[in-house]
């Protein structure tokens, strides 16, 4: 489904012209329905990678597959398309400042076209799953950074995509909140959504028993079928 | 396709008062160009008209021969009035060049003795305009050299050959730097409120990014921001429209001196339909055809 061949993406500082490598080489392949765990210190890349699946970058090297289509050539007009599949929590969360909690996941599914009533029904339902139910008409400024992190997920969620790109999604979260999410993503998981999860997270790692690519410096060092956090 | 249309309008113009701080800004400044644009459209009304009235004043006389039969001279003046060139001929006899004379030189008793000498001295004449001052010459030596020539005894065209050109020289410069000016005018206005609509999209281009990230479609993300600059065109339009017929209503009768003999209103009223297109077509165009481009720039990610 997802597929990276010698990805390598190296960044130009503004400043100074300066090249940075986020990514070096990067080679692997991602099955449909795969539980797929990225880690790695901060800066290792797993973001770029993420950015990389969204075409929000395109690769400096290398080529990258997603359902045959090649990302680092694809013309943005076909983009939308894509990206429609897909559904991410971001690190920033990139929730619309100017829409309500409930506007921001209704949003989704007005841009893809769903019925009114559809929509009256299912944003309700994903806010309760994340307990947000009594935030509904909040603005993102108004929320706390775990609740903004959770809209953020229901966001990724409301049009059940093909695949889950969650960057470090429970990172505002306490441990329980935080399990709670993970269940949610293996639930999601189990119906055959593709997810791939990237994390700080130790514990969460060595519970879950799924695949881990572990990145350092940009490259990938370790693929491993039932991983465990190692850095 | 229905549903996603009721919802980029709905979008357009929920944000459209939702900033509405920022939507009345650029209102103003479409206002501004609208304003200019229209009064640009007036002014060219108005100048048309005293060029016209100054040009009233360029004429050439042909004085024929007291011993022409009133017939003949008639038929002189048909031949003229179907030519391209002439715009109008006056015939003025005999008896109306007297009445004239004696009216404007009643208080001088010496002309009006020595005109007393004679049995009317006067010739009858035939007042003739050209549209173009490049036309009178070959006018003259049309008269000159044609059948009638016999009836003319002399035209006036060498005496005020010049003024003829000066007046004609003049106002064309007038309509062509009138013309210039208000084109320099119109362009800068609309690159000032494009660059208004323009500022006000660049603070939504972070929303723009996100939108395309979570996969809405370019017309999705773009059709608001057009919607908005269609209903800031609008509201400016009619804004503008009574804002102008006001100034125009309460103003115009005080200006009207300078206008010689213009009126501004009933121009502005009978012109009114071209007047709301043209409103029409710069507000709401520049509303729309700015958001578009601006727009443009931020949905390549
Ligand atoms: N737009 C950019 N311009 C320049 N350098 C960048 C840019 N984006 C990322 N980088 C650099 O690329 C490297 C990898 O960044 P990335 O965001 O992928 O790290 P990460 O693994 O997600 O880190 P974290 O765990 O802190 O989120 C970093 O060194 C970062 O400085
Ligand atoms: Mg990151």
């Amino acid at each position: 489904m997802i597929s990276f061949k010698e990805v390598s993406k190296t960044f130009f500082t503004r400043a100074g012209h300066k090249q940075i490598i986020a990514l070096n080489g990067v080679s692997f392949e991602i099955k449909p329905a795969e539980f797929v765990s990225i880690v790695g210190k901060s800066g290792a890349g797993k973001t770029t990678l993420l950015k990389l699946i969204l075409a929000e970058e395109r690769p400096t090297r290398g080529e990258i597959f997603f359902n045959g289509d090649n990302l680092g050539k694809i013309k943005t007009a076909k983009l939308p398309r894509i990206r429609r599949k897909i559904g991410t929590v971001f690190q920033d969360y990139k929730l619309l400042p100017s829409k309500t909690a409930y506007e921001n996941i209704a949003y989704i599914l007005e841009a893809v076209g769903a019925e009114e009533n559809e929509i009256l029904r299912n944003v309700p339902e994903v806010l309760g799953i994340v307990g947000l139910e009594s935030r509904a008409q909040n603005f993102p400024e108004e929320l706390s950074a775990g609740e903004r992190q959770r809209i953020a997920i229901a966001r990724a969620l409301i049009h059940r995509p093909k695949v889950i790109l969650a960057d470090e999604p429970t990172g505002n979260l306490d441990p329980y909140c935080a399990l709670d999410i993970i269940k949610l993503l293996l639930k999601i998981n189990e119906i055959g959504t593709t997810v791939i999860l990237s994390t700080h997270d130790k514990e969460i790692i060595n519970r879950l028993g799924k695949r881990v690519l572990t990145l350092e410096q940009g490259a990938l060092v370790r693929d491993e079928e039932r991983g465990h956090f190692i850095l | 396709m229905l549903t996603s249309l009721k919802r980029i309008i709905y979008f357009g113009w929920k944000d459209f008062y939702s900033s509405l701080g920022l939507s009345l800004a650029t209102c103003f400044i479409l206002v501004i160009v609208i304003f200019l644009i229209t009064s640009l459209f007036l002014l060219k009304g108005l100048s048309e008209h005293l060029i016209a009235s100054v040009r009233e004043k360029a004429d050439i006389t042909i004085f024929l021969k007291g011993d022409s039969s009133e017939e003949d001279i008639l038929k002189l003046k048909e031949e003229l009035v179907k030519m391209p060139e002439v715009k109008e001929v006056e015939y003025v006899s005999k008896e109306q060049a007297l009445e004239k004379f004696t009216k404007e030189h009643k208080d001088e008793p010496e002309i009006m003795r020595a005109l007393g000498l004679f049995d009317n001295p006067l010739w009858s004449s035939l007042n003739i305009k050209a549209f173009e001052a490049a036309q009178y010459p070959s006018l003259v030596s049309f008269l000159e050299n044609s059948s009638p020539s016999n009836l003319i005894a002399e035209v006036d065209y060498p005496q005020r050959k010049l003024l003829i050109e000066q007046i004609f020289g003049i106002t064309e410069m007038v309509k062509r730097a009138g013309i210039i000016i208000s084109f320099i005018l119109a362009v800068i206005a609309i690159l000032v409120a494009f660059n208004t609509v323009r500022l006000a999209i660049y603070n939504s281009r972070e929303e723009i990014k996100i939108q395309r990230l979570v996969g809405a479609s370019n017309w999705f993300i773009r059709g608001p921001f057009i919607v908005q600059g269609a209903i800031a065109g609008f509201f400016s339009v009619v804004f503008s429209l009574f804002m102008i017929l006001g100034i125009i209503y309460f103003l115009g009768p005080k200006i009207g001196f300078f206008l010689s003999g213009f009126n501004l209103l009933s121009y502005f009223l009978a012109n009114l339909g071209t007047i709301a297109l043209i409103q029409l077509a710069t507000g709401v165009g520049i509303g729309v055809i700015s958001s578009y481009i601006a727009t443009r720039k931020y949905l390549d990610v």
